[in-house]
């Protein structure tokens, strides 16, 4: 239509509603998503205290960032939460996909159960197992007046074994998802793959072990990306379970980053910290995008 | 697909059955070992996640005095309402003791614009770039693609000085606003895939007829993608209803969304903990999704498996 208007065909009103249509899009992706990152990346060489100033004071911000005794045990927090919830949500998650995969009757309900926790928010999921952990009156009472007295298990008022807590919290959210991906993986895995190994005598594990989650490949790596990215992501669990305590045993980097921008009115320390977390999860995603990127490019 | 493989399954044994007698494999017993086993982990599995629902249930409706005195396991010996109503009406945060009601409706008034804008927005947009392809199209969605996976904290500020500079800051349009703009990733990558894939004769045809960009939108991409719709309302109100941080940091107090409201009353400092309020508190909360989940299914697990091919 706009093209009739002009006389002549002109390049910019070429399919303009389309162009219209993506608008939003491409404020999102270029002001937002590319000028945001720039801008929190710039200003975390500034001073900038309570409102965001072009103070340039080089790495200052970085240095007293990995001085800060609270930053620290964010990242080790991170890291240990991270590295577990990984590990224990892909086997979890894969074994539950492979106890369902089994032809087995009532595998609707058994997957609406283990899916459930996913719906909820973190908040919901934190403040549940803050209750269930409660040592006075949840899961260490429980024993205890069961007459196993010196039992105790009270990780959301131990310092040292805090972040377990919340990985149980986590765990519980999460799994159910893995298991959805793992058990679309699964299904499509072709049905002959099994028959042949049965054929051959090779055992049930066996054949999974070295036939079928090679072959799964694809959704594993999916999957991690996905659980890596949330991972980093972590921040409502902990401000709901333990609001970082007891001390500051349970904070994380987000919530560090929240800290420092809203709460200490220290902008630049804040901004240091994002651009670390920027930094981590291009650690992640960087590597995965290159190798899924080449692939295609191969092949295509 | 369950369905499909047992009905295949049916369908092999029916034919050896009938080539001869004593063919394929042993009949297994309903309760051989490996049954048990299976079900057995299984039935283990699930009580321990259906563990926290049951606790928040039975100890938002016992009274205080028996919470003290009995385990949290227990069932309630007398069964009382008066911690939901109290959660719902007159539970305090700070000095506000107007219950979780006003968090409920902050929620509501966030969320449901938050999902019709989130998806008109998406479903054009992605439309767009399947039928309407223009140059420099990709790259931008590109962006949008890589940009899901930067971390919020990056962009929190920034956008902060957006909403205050459009006089936004602490409302609930600006709220919307960046609900709209976190959702946009996901959701345009699930309307752009669902859009190529209409077969392209169907878009040709309209064009000869005549029909532009809108018409063919309306006329023959709407009625024809219903499903992928209520996918992303589903995907949407879980995900809007559940939100936290955008929540506490682009709003104020008078109007913060549920899970926020809900946090500051379970963990408010002051006061005696009283634990049946703040459990019903919490699952008045989770009600929301976990109603949209119960009823919607399998197309919940659409919409995660959907989420789960970005990038």
């Amino acid at each position: 239509m706009a093209d009739t208007r002009n006389g002549r065909p002109s390049q910019v009103f070429r399919n303009l509603n389309s162009k219209v249509a993506s608008i939003p899009m491409v404020l999102t992706a270029s002001v937002v998503f590319v000028g945001g990152t720039i801008w929190t990346v710039i200003h975390s060489f500034t001073n900038s205290k309570l409102l965001p100033r072009l103070n340039f004071i080089g790495l200052d911000q970085y240095e007293r960032l990995w001085n800060s005794n609270k930053w620290l045990i964010s990242i080790e927090n991170l890291f240990i939460y991270g590295v577990l919830s990984l590990i224990f949500s892909l086997v979890i998650g894969f074994m539950l996909a492979a106890l369902l995969d089994q032809k087995i009757r009532f595998e609707d309900t058994f997957r609406t159960i283990f899916l459930y926790p996913f719906a909820l928010s973190f908040i919901v999921t934190g403040l549940v197992w803050q209750w269930i952990l409660n040592p006075d009156f949840g899961v260490q009472a429980v024993v205890r007046s069961l007459g196993w007295e010196s039992f105790a298990f009270d990780p959301l008022y131990n310092q040292d074994i805090v972040i377990y807590g919340i990985l149980i919290a986590g765990l519980w959210q999460g799994t159910g998802l893995v298991m959805c991906l793992m058990l679309a993986g699964l299904r499509g895995i072709d049905e002959d793959i099994w028959k042949a190994s049965r054929v051959d005598g090779i055992p049930m594990w066996k054949t999974y072990l070295f036939i079928v989650i090679p072959m799964m490949r694809p959704v594993f790596v999916t999957t991690l990306v996905i659980i890596a990215s949330g991972i980093v992501r972590v921040y409502d669990l902990v401000v709901a379970q333990t609001s970082g305590g007891p001390g500051i045993a349970s904070e994380v980097p987000a919530k560090y980053v929240y800290d420092a921008m809203f709460l200490s009115q220290n902008l630049g320390q804040g901004f240091a910290a994002s651009t670390m977390m920027l930094v981590t999860v291009l650690i992640v995603i960087v590597p995965w995008a290159y190798l899924e990127f080449g692939r295609r490019r191969h092949r295509g | 697909m369950a369905e499909q493989g047992t009905l295949s399954a049916a369908g092999l044994g029916a034919s050896r059955a009938s080539a001869s007698e004593a063919w394929g494999p042993r009949p297994r017993r309903a309760l051989s070992r490996r049954n048990i086993i299976i079900y057995g982990t299984l039935t283990v599995v699930a009580l321990y996640y259906l563990l926290p629902l049951y606790v928040m249930i039975v100890t938002s409706l016992k009274g205080m005095p028996e919470i003290r005195m009995g385990n949290i396991f227990s069932p309630p010996m007398e069964i009382t309402f008066e911690p939901w109503v109290k959660a719902w009406a007159t539970a305090c945060t700070g000095l506000n003791c107007e219950g979780l009601s006003r968090g409920f409706w902050n929620s509501v008034r966030i969320t449901v614009p938050s999902v019709i804008i989130s998806i008109l927005i998406a479903s054009v947009n992605g439309y767009a770039l399947a039928n309407w392809r223009f140059r420099g199209a990709d790259i931008f969605f590109t962006i949008l693609i890589v940009g899901a996976f930067i971390p919020y904290q990056v962009m929190i500020y920034p956008i902060v000085i957006i909403l205050r500079e459009m006089g936004l800051y602490g409302t609930l349009t600006g709220l919307v606003m960046v609900h709209t703009i976190f959702g946009m990733p996901i959701l345009t990558l699930l309307f752009r895939n669902y859009f190529a894939s209409v077969p392209e004769e169907l878009f040709k045809a309209a064009r000869v007829d005549g029909a532009g960009f809108w018409a063919i939108y309306f006329k023959i991409m709407l009625p024809m993608s219903l499903p992928i719709f209520v996918v992303a309302v589903i995907l949407q109100i879980t995900g809007i209803w559940n939100d936290f941080l955008f929540g506490v940091v682009y709003t104020k107090p008078d109007v913060y969304p549920m899970t926020v409201q809900l946090n500051n009353i379970v963990n408010s400092v002051q006061g005696v903990k009283e634990y049946n309020v703040n459990m019903a508190a919490t699952l008045l909360t989770g009600l929301v999704p976990l109603i949209v989940y119960f009823i919607s299914g399998k197309l919940f697990v659409r919409g995660i498996a959907a989420g789960a091919v970005k990038g």
